[in-house]
Parts: C-alpha cells; sequence; structure tokens
C-alpha cells in the first residue's frame, strides 16, 4: 500500500472520506425525514464536525469505552454502528440501537463498547470517569473517551470530574469539541476563562492539546499521541478540537444568532470536499470516489427502508428494561 | 440469637460484600482515614486498602456518576452520599442517569450500585441537614429506594441491595445507628417490596417507616393500656411499595394510619393511603389518616424542631381526631 | 425521480406553518441543501432546505399560505422530468389563511341538555357514614338514615350499625323509597352552544387582538364638508362612457389618502424592530365586508402611479374579485394605509382598529346633509366625519392632527385630486 504525505494510505483516507460522508449523508436524510414526521423529539446534527469522530475513532482501540452527548450519530457511525441501526432508533423502531426506547439522542452498542449518548450537558463526565476506573481497577488495557461541547465546560460536573480522574490518574480521554456555541449563546458570553480553555485542565494538572477539528488527519494523528500517553499510565488527557456546526442547535433553531459571514468563512473549511479535492490532487480516479459515494447514498436509502419498513416496539415492551427483573423475564 | 447495633449490622454486610467480591469496593467523602462519618467504615482502609476504600473530594455528583460508569464497567461500586440533603447535588446522576442507562440501552448496560446515605431529623441540624428526602427518589421508576429500621432489617436489605443488578438508594436515619436489636445468626436475606409486621393487632393499622416505626410501636403500647390493639407495618422499601400487606391488614382492623417523616405535602404515605383506600374501600370504618412532618424548613430550636417530626403524642392525637380510636 | 417538498416538521411542537416566501421561482434550478422557501413557524422563520436537486418544478401552496406539517408544497424534480400524474392542483391564489371557509358549526339544538334526576333516595348523601357502615348496613337490613353516629364528625362507624341492629324492634321499618318519582319529560333546556369559528374569524380574531395588543392606538377626527366633493364626483360620473366604472366617495378618499401620504410619508410606514419601514410604494387597503363571512382589507396597489379614475377602475376591479375570492396574495398583504367606510350603513362615525403591519387608519361615516354656517348664512351642507386611527410608535397627534387637516383641505378643494 502506497503511503501518502503524514503517513496515509490511500485506502486510510477513502475510508476518512466514506466514512465522512456517510455521516453528512445520514445526518441530511435523518434532517428530511424530521421534516417528515418520521424522527420525532429532538434531532442534533453534528454536520461540519464530521473529521472529529472519523479521525478520532479510526485512532482507538475497539475495547476503549466511548461515552458521549446527544449529538452522537457521527460518533455511532464512526464508531461502526451500523446506520440501519440507528435510523431504525431515530424512527423509534424495535430494530433500533435501544429497541426505539432512547431515540437520537440516547445512542448506545455495548458490543463496541459504545456506552451511550448523554442528553443532559455535563452528564456523561462522570461516567466515563467510572469507566475508565474500572478498566484501571481491572487492570484492563483500555481507556476511556468522553466527547463534550463547550457548553459543557460551565457545569459542576465537568469540574468535578476532571479533579476526580486527575487525582486518581484514570485512563480517560476529555475530548472538548468546541464549536463555539451551546445551543444559542457563543462561548465568549458564556465562559469566563477566554478561548484558552485548555486552562481549565492544566488547571487540574491535567495536559491539554488542541487539534484543528476540521482536518481528519490532524485528529487521527492528535488522538495517536494523547492515548499513547494515557495509556502510558499518566492520567487523563483533554484534547480541544476546534470545530463548527454548520446547522443550528436542533432543527427548530434557524441559528440567527450567528452571521452569514461567520458560517461561511467555517464552510470553505469542510472537511468532506476537502478532503475530496485532496483525494482527487493525489491522482485518485474521480470514478473510484464516485463509487464510494455510490456506495454511501445506497447505504443511507437502505437504511432509511430499514428504518420505515421495521415494525414499531410492541405494546408490552413499555414495561421492558427498566429493572433487571422486567428484562429476565421478557428474555426468558 | 447475637445482638448488635444498627451501625454494626451495616458494617457487617459491608465487611461481607468486600469479603465475597472483589469487584465490590467502596467510595465516598471521608470514609477511609476519617472512618465515615456516622463511623460506619471505621478500619475499612487499613483493611481494605486505597484502591477499595476511595475517598473522595466533596463532590457528590462525580461520585455518585463515577460508581454509574463504574458500574457500567462490570464493577459492584457502594458510593455513600454523606446524608440525603447532599444527594441534591449528584440528582442528575441519580435521577437522569443511574436509572435510565438500562432502559435508555435497551438492557445491554445497568448500573449495579448502591448508594448509601443518611436520612433523617431530629438531632438539632436544621433545614439543611435534616430531610427525608426518600420519598422523592421513591416515585422514580427503576429506582429502587430501601429504609430499614431495625439492625436486622438493615443487614437483611442491606445483603439483597448487594446482589441487586440495578441502583439502590439505601437510606440509613440518623437516630438509629446506636439503636440495638437481635440479628439472626444464620445467613438470611430479605426481599425488597415485603413489609414486615412489627406488631399484630386487630383495632388498628399503624404503618411507618425508619425511625417511624418505633414511634408507632410506642404508640400502639400506650393504645394497648387503653384495650386497643393496633397492628404495626414497617414498609422496609419504599419502591417496590408493599400495598398488599397494608391492604391485607386494613381488611382486617377496618382503620388505617400512615406516619411518615416526610413533609405531609406529597409523602409516599399519602399515595399509599390512596392506593389502600383502592383495595380496602368497602371495609374502611373511617377514612385513612395520614401524619407527616409539618410544612416548615426544620428548626433548629429544640422545642421547635420536636414540633416539626410525629411522635406518639401527635400519633395518638390523629387516630382520637381522625379515627376515633 | 420527483422529490416531493412537504412542509416540514421544524421542532418538535411544530403543527403547522405559514410559507411566507418562496426563494426560488417556479422552473428554477435548485440544489441540494439550498434554502427554497421562508417558513413561519410559531419560534421563528426558518429556510426550508432542498432535499432534492433539480428544478423546482411545481409550487402547490403560494406565499402567505398556512398549512399542516407534512403537506406537499411543492416539487423538485430534474428538469425535463414529468411530474407525478397524481398531483394536486394549484391552489388558487386567492386562499390565504383568512379566506373563509365554510363553517362547521353544526347547532347542536337537536341534543338538548336535559337534567337528568337523580335516582338515588335523596337522603342518602346527607348521612356521614363508613364504607364499611353502610355496607353493613345494606347487609342487615338497617335503614343508615336512622342510626346515630358516634365517629368523628358523628359518622355512622361500624359500632354503630351493629349497636342499632342489636335493638329490639318496636315497629316494622318503613321502606325506604327507592327512588323520586320521575316527571314524564323533564323540561328542555336550550344551553349555551359553541360555534366553529370559520379560519377568516380566526384570523380576524388573532389579527385584532395583536393590533390591540402591540399597537399604542391614538385617534384623531375632523369634520370634511364634502360638497364641492360630491359635486366634482356628479360631474365626473356624467361625463363618463357608459361602460366606465363610475367614481365613487371611496375612490375620492382613496386618491386623496394617497396624496396625503405623498405628502406625509411617516403614515406610509411600519414600526418594525424599533425602526421605521417607509414604505416605496402607496397601496390604500380598503375594508371589504364579506356577508355572513367577516371582513378582509385588500390594497389597491400601487395608488401613487395611479389617476382617480384608474384607482376608480381598480377599486372596482378589486371588490368585485374579493366577492369572488379570486384576489391575488400580495393584495392581502401589501396595504401600507387603509380606509375602513361604513357610510353605507348610515353610521356618522366610528374608530377603526389597525391593520397590521400598517400604522394608520381611517374610518369614515356617511356623507350627511346637515345645516351649516357658510358666510352668515345657514345652508344645506354635506359634511362626512372621519377618524384617524394612528400608531402612536410611528406618529404623534400633532403630525396625526396636521395629515387629517391636509386630507381635509384636499377633499374640500377636490379639484387637487384630479392634479
Amino acid at each position: 500500500m502506497t503511503q501518502t504525505r503524514a503517513g496515509f494510505t490511500k485506502a486510510q483516507l477513502l475510508e476518512f472520506y466514506r466514512q465522512m460522508l456517510l455521516i453528512r449523508r445520514f445526518e441530511e436524510r435523518a434532517a428530511e425525514m424530521y421534516t417528515r414526521g418520521k424522527v420525532r423529539g429532538f434531532l442534533h446534527l453534528y454536520i461540519g464536525e464530521e473529521a472529529i469522530a472519523v479521525g478520532t475513532m479510526a485512532a482507538l482501540d475497539p475495547a476503549d469505552y466511548i461515552v458521549t452527548h446527544y449529538r452522537d450519530h457521527g460518533h455511532a457511525l464512526a464508531r461502526g454502528i451500523p446506520s440501519k441501526s440507528i435510523m431504525a432508533e431515530l424512527f423509534g423502531k424495535v430494530t433500533g440501537t435501544s429497541r426505539g426506547k432512547g431515540g437520537s439522542m440516547h445512542i448506545y452498542d455495548v458490543s463496541k463498547n459504545f456506552m451511550g449518548g448523554y442528553a443532559i450537558v455535563g452528564g456523561q463526565m462522570p461516567i466515563a470517569a467510572g469507566l475508565a476506573l474500572s478498566a484501571r481497577y481491572k487492570n484492563e488495557n483500555r481507556i476511556a473517551v468522553v466527547f463534550f461541547g463547550d457548553g459543557a465546560l460551565n457545569e459542576g460536573e465537568f469540574h468535578e470530574t476532571l479533579n476526580l480522574a486527575s487525582l486518581w490518574k484514570l485512563p480517560v480521554l476529555f475530548y472538548l469539541e468546541n464549536n463555539l456555541y451551546g445551543m444559542g449563546d457563543t462561548i465568549d458570553n458564556t465562559y469566563a476563562g477566554g478561548r484558552d480553555v485548555s486552562r481549565a485542565a492544566t488547571h487540574y494538572r491535567i495536559p491539554a492539546r488542541q487539534v484543528d477539528g476540521m482536518n481528519v488527519q490532524e485528529v487521527y494523528g492528535a488522538v495517536r499521541d494523547v492515548t499513547a500517553s494515557i495509556r502510558k499510565g499518566n492520567g487523563p488527557f483533554f484534547l480541544e478540537a476546534l470545530t463548527y456546526r454548520f446547522r443550528g442547535h436542533s432543527m427548530a433553531d434557524p441559528a440567527n444568532y450567528r452571521s452569514k459571514e461567520e458560517l461561511a468563512s467555517w464552510m470553505k473549511r469542510d472537511p468532506v470536499p476537502t478532503l475530496r479535492i485532496q483525494l482527487l490532487d493525489m491522482a485518485v480516479p474521480k470514478a473510484e470516489l464516485e463509487a464510494i459515494e455510490q456506495g454511501v447514498e445506497q447505504e443511507i436509502n437502505e437504511a432509511v427502508d430499514f428504518a420505515d419498513k421495521s415494525a414499531d416496539p410492541d405494546p408490552s415492551d413499555l414495561y421492558r428494561d427498566i429493572e433487571a427483573d422486567s428484562v429476565s423475564a421478557t428474555h426468558s | 440469637m447475637p445482638e448488635m447495633t444498627f451501625r454494626e449490622a451495616i458494617r457487617k454486610g459491608l465487611t461481607e460484600a468486600m469479603d465475597g467480591d472483589q469487584k465490590v469496593f467502596l467510595m465516598g467523602e471521608d470514609i477511609g482515614a476519617y472512618g465515615g462519618s456516622y463511623a460506619v467504615t471505621a478500619g475499612f482502609l487499613e483493611k481494605y486498602g486505597p484502591i477499595r476504600v476511595r475517598d473522595t473530594p466533596i463532590s457528590e455528583s462525580a461520585i455518585v456518576g463515577t460508581g454509574v460508569g463504574a458500574a457500567m464497567g462490570g464493577l459492584r461500586p457502594i458510593v455513600e452520599i454523606m446524608t440525603i440533603n447532599f444527594s441534591l447535588l449528584a440528582m442528575d446522576q441519580i435521577v437522569n442517569h443511574a436509572v435510565k442507562v438500562r432502559s435508555m440501552s435497551a438492557g445491554a448496560a445497568h448500573v449495579p450500585m448502591v448508594m448509601r446515605t443518611v436520612t433523617g431529623g431530629g438531632a438539632g441540624l436544621a433545614a439543611t441537614h435534616s430531610q427525608s428526602l426518600e420519598g422523592w427518589y421513591a416515585t422514580v421508576p427503576g429506582m429502587k429506594v430501601v429504609i430499614p429500621s431495625t439492625p436486622a432489617d438493615a443487614l437483611g436489605l442491606l445483603r439483597t441491595a448487594l446482589q441487586d443488578e440495578d441502583p439502590v438508594l439505601f437510606c440509613e436515619h440518623a437516630l438509629l445507628y446506636g439503636t440495638r436489636g437481635e440479628v439472626p445468626a444464620k445467613p438470611y436475606t430479605i426481599p425488597f417490596g415485603k413489609a414486615r409486621i412489627a406488631r399484630q393487632g386487630k383495632d388498628v393499622t399503624l404503618v411507618g417507616n425508619a425511625r417511624m416505626v418505633h414511634v408507632a410501636l410506642q404508640a400502639a403500647d400506650e393504645l394497648a393500656q387503653r384495650g386497643v390493639q393496633a397492628e404495626v407495618i414497617d414498609l422496609r422499601t419504599l419502591r417496590p411499595l408493599d400495598v398488599e400487606t397494608v391492604a391485607t391488614s386494613v381488611k382486617k382492623t377496618h382503620r388505617c394510619l400512615i406516619i411518615d417523616e416526610a413533609w405531609k405535602t406529597g409523602a409516599i404515605g399519602t399515595y399509599l393511603a390512596f392506593r389502600v383506600q383502592q383495595e380496602a374501600f368497602d371495609t374502611l370504618d373511617a377514612p385513612i389518616a395520614h401524619i407527616g412532618g409539618e410544612d416548615v424548613p426544620m428548626p433548629y430550636a429544640r422545642n421547635l424542631e420536636q414540633l416539626a417530626i410525629p411522635s406518639v403524642q401527635t400519633v395518638l392525637k390523629a387516630l382520637k381526631d381522625q379515627i376515633g380510636v | 425521480m420527483a422529490s416531493e417538498v412537504v412542509m416540514p416538521q421544524l421542532g418538535y411542537d411544530m403543527k403547522e406553518g405559514r410559507i411566507v416566501k418562496w426563494l426560488i421561482a417556479e422552473g428554477a434550478p435548485v440544489k441540494r441543501g439550498q434554502g427554497i422557501a421562508e417558513i413561519e413557524t410559531d419560534k421563528a422563520n426558518v429556510e426550508l432546505e432542498a432535499f432534492g436537486e433539480g428544478v423546482l418544478r411545481k409550487i402547490i401552496v403560494p406565499e402567505g399560505q398556512t398549512v399542516p406539517v407534512g403537506k406537499l408544497i411543492g416539487y423538485i424534480t430534474a428538469p425535463n422530468e414529468a411530474l407525478p400524474a397524481e398531483i394536486p392542483t394549484t391552489a388558487p391564489t386567492a386562499q390565504p389563511s383568512q379566506v373563509p371557509q365554510p363553517t362547521q358549526a353544526q347547532s347542536p339544538a337537536s341534543q338538548p341538555a336535559v337534567q337528568q334526576q337523580p335516582s338515588a333516595p335523596a337522603a342518602q348523601g346527607e348521612v356521614r357514614a363508613s364504607p364499611l357502615a353502610r355496607k353493613l348496613a345494606q347487609d342487615k337490613g338497617v335503614d343508615i338514615n336512622r342510626v346515630t353516629g358516634t365517629g368523628p364528625g358523628g359518622r355512622v362507624v361500624e359500632k354503630d350499625v351493629e349497636a342499632y341492629a342489636q335493638q329490639p324492634k318496636a315497629t316494622p321499618q318503613p321502606a325506604a323509597p327507592t327512588a323520586l318519582p320521575v316527571t314524564a319529560q323533564a323540561p328542555v333546556v336550550q344551553g349555551d352552544r359553541i360555534v366553529e369559528l370559520s379560519r377568516m374569524r380566526q384570523a380576524i380574531a388573532r389579527l385584532t387582538v395583536a393590533s390591540k395588543m402591540t399597537i399604542p392606538h391614538f385617534y384623531v377626527s375632523a369634520d370634511v364638508s364634502m360638497g364641492d366633493a360630491m359635486e366634482l364626483r356628479r360631474q365626473i360620473n356624467s361625463s363618463l362612457e357608459s361602460n366606465q366604472p363610475r367614481v365613487s366617495v371611496n375612490d375620492l378618499l382613496i386618491k386623496a389618502c394617497t396624496l396625503a401620504v405623498q405628502k406625509y410619508p411617516n403614515f406610509n410606514a411600519s414600526f418594525k424592530d424599533n425602526k421605521l419601514e417607509m414604505h416605496g410604494s402607496i397601496n390604500i387597503a380598503i375594508a371589504i365586508a364579506l356577508e355572513g363571512e367577516g371582513l378582509i382589507v385588500p390594497a389597491v396597489l400601487d395608488c401613487g402611479n395611479k389617476s382617480l379614475l384608474q384607482i376608480a377602475a381598480a377599486s372596482k376591479d378589486l371588490i368585485d374579485r374579493a366577492q369572488q375570492q379570486k384576489l391575488h396574495d400580495q393584495e392581502y398583504s401589501a396595504g401600507t394605509f387603509a380606509i375602513s367606510n361604513l357610510g353605507m350603513f348610515d353610521i356618522e362615525s366610528f374608530i377603526a382598529i389597525i391593520h397590521p403591519p400598517q400604522s394608520a387608519v381611517l374610518a369614515v361615516g356617511q356623507v350627511r346633509k346637515t345645516p351649516v354656517v357658510k358666510g352668515d348664512q345657514i345652508v344645506v351642507g354635506q359634511v362626512m366625519k372621519m377618524t384617524l386611527s394612528s400608531d402612536h410608535r410611528v406618529n404623534d397627534g400633532a403630525a396625526a392632527a396636521v395629515f387629517i387637516a391636509h386630507l381635509k383641505r384636499l377633499l374640500e378643494h377636490p379639484v387637487t385630486l384630479l392634479m
């Protein structure tokens, strides 16, 4: 396999491209399905931030625990959770990742150590610390990665968890996806510490690093580096990926609090077309990219079709999976 | 049968769990070097070491949340929230996460975690340290709320809690740690959702939990001197709630008074009253009566505090005024 | 493949949305992700993005219309692709949300509310007795009304019934009546009833409340001597060909108001986000009552560039089409100043509610013959009372006074209306 600049093989880059495109198309279709009433509740789109999920998951070990927030489709898809299971979950179908009980904000796949999307800002942080504690307690060679947005910086659970994880040298990667907005307000209005948020981590003696979240190769490299440090037993690391969501906070949000100029300047750095151009520059035949694009289109069509045709949960599922007894009663 | 204090019974249950399963560990504020603010875990750090007896910063949400994650990762954490008043700082982890993980993951992940905490008033600690909030948690599906009144029950229920695959809130009344009682030497457990008939009678049913069981028993002594035979029921768990045992008793006695230490408004006993009247309406010879803590922030002064918590006197008065016995 | 454009669900609580504006024209090319329409929800105006690519082949729901979420509002197709055969026809353009619809107000009079008489013994509700005591009394055949209660508040409890049942019975208990006599026919009570409002009536309700809640109205009135204006109108109409539309008093008013707002453009403005939106064209709206249905306020467009005769023709056309429900969307929404005339109802004067986003409305009464002093003589004059309602955020009292005085001058020197 030929090596490209920065040591990526062509196959790796093509796979990055495929995954980022998969997330992009998945969410575009999810948005469409939301407008048609097929998807209910809240739908928070990750569009614009795909390079983070894809670069990160590629750099992690399958045994590592992933804990994330409610903007979780990108992480789930990049982790390899089947798109049809996620789409079915969005549709509230029994074939979904949580049998239709969780919806967009609560994607789980424990078989892939994807330990859930958590919909209370900051609530996921100590849970990741606990998973890291269990790994260390059992002498397992794995770490926990917890994604959170800049809004979480102002939650008590953020500070409590960084403090505890640092004291106990827990193998956890605190992964800030800084898209500059917590719902509709800017980080400048809501966080007193300034744009250098790494100080929030270094204050607790957790090493910190920043990465361009719009560049999948750089994300991959940074995650490789910082996880190597964590795996050596040095305790937690704080990684800040700078990014931007191209859409509103949720489907109901036209994002009027941001200027069109700001959005346009970030969209110029859209990771999906950027990587496409890079691949063409590397003399990857256009037909090869188009084959990937068609494959993604087909996968998403199949995911929507699968979700649409899947059955609703049985009414008896209302009482299922609430307590151990209710599970064993239905499982046995 | 050996006799021990409530504190010793809890300590015995914890010791058994620590000795029996390496996956069990303790985590909480001042449980190690200090020995626990109610001295339950004194000596544990020396015996089990700092990996399994973990002193934490004063960070209730991180303590409970880390317990949630550790339990999801295959451990069996016992987290200590120093008092139930401080559980409010961890309410997000308890209510939004600990009891939701199983459902949101369709049963793929679960949280076998025991949260020990101290409840109740009466020790002059005023408004922020005297609350009985266990009833709030008992309204949450997926939660189990245990609240023993005797050393024997404390041990038997703790053993059950430690075997449970889901979060259990284990509430220990602050004023009961020093009380003594007989504890069977033979291994036993006490199932959740099974109330205990603490005293048999045929004329009126008194229902309580934790320290209110002792208040009810004293009131029953007084009633006996007047020839009224009260049956006293100890709920032992607020969720699951044993409606059946209470309803069966009321069908026999036709009269019922439920006692909560928690604020009377929204107290779990008021819900129990509703359930019992559904079951036993045609057998009732009086409205189901209820008394609870007065609807006030707990005052500090001794005389005021005594007025705010149900006592033998208020129980007897309620029986006379509301039921006519 | 043709891609349906539907009214989007934009938030979990959204039930319907209004198409404020189509951002691209029918037939124009569309890219995936491009904004194609502006949608108004309860919370915000949101751009609807295209989920398909090609051309906006068909607009099915026009601007201004409110439709439920999920309703087909257009089609995106490949440039030369045929539309599906069962495509709904384009909704008539004159069907914005305030167009009247047949009301569904079925009279419930055929189902009068009949007071059901209770069939249980009236006395039963008055006895305080425990459930157990009642059951016991029933089992033992005891009339619980005769038992003295010893429970709290005199409640009859178990032991009271037991004690009563053990008393020696002196005389047989008279049987309690089992039911009150039932009258042959309960009187029919004509109660209140609920009538569903048409969408137009709902729209009027929303609009007028919004106007009165948000616009600080104030009012100035003036009497106008209309003698010369009426004479001018007679002369014009008598000189017209028979097929030409006649000039009405309303047309004179439209022309006069047009000239007045040209001179005082603040009355042709809207208050918007702490700014004034000064309208580029003068569209004088006229209130038209639709019999039995409500009210619409469509506008004669671009009056600033129309002569009196052109205004007369345009207003006649507008009124005709309004009766036939054939107005264009723009005519509903484009008004910049309004006139409400109740003269034909023999009304002397009244006050009108401003039609947002306009900032003024002129309410005019009948032109009536009145004794007036002319020089030193009392003569028969023709007087019309008019009242201007004005938005105080836009104009103050003095400005309104100057405006109405100018309007009065124009009408009293009607030759200016021809210039």
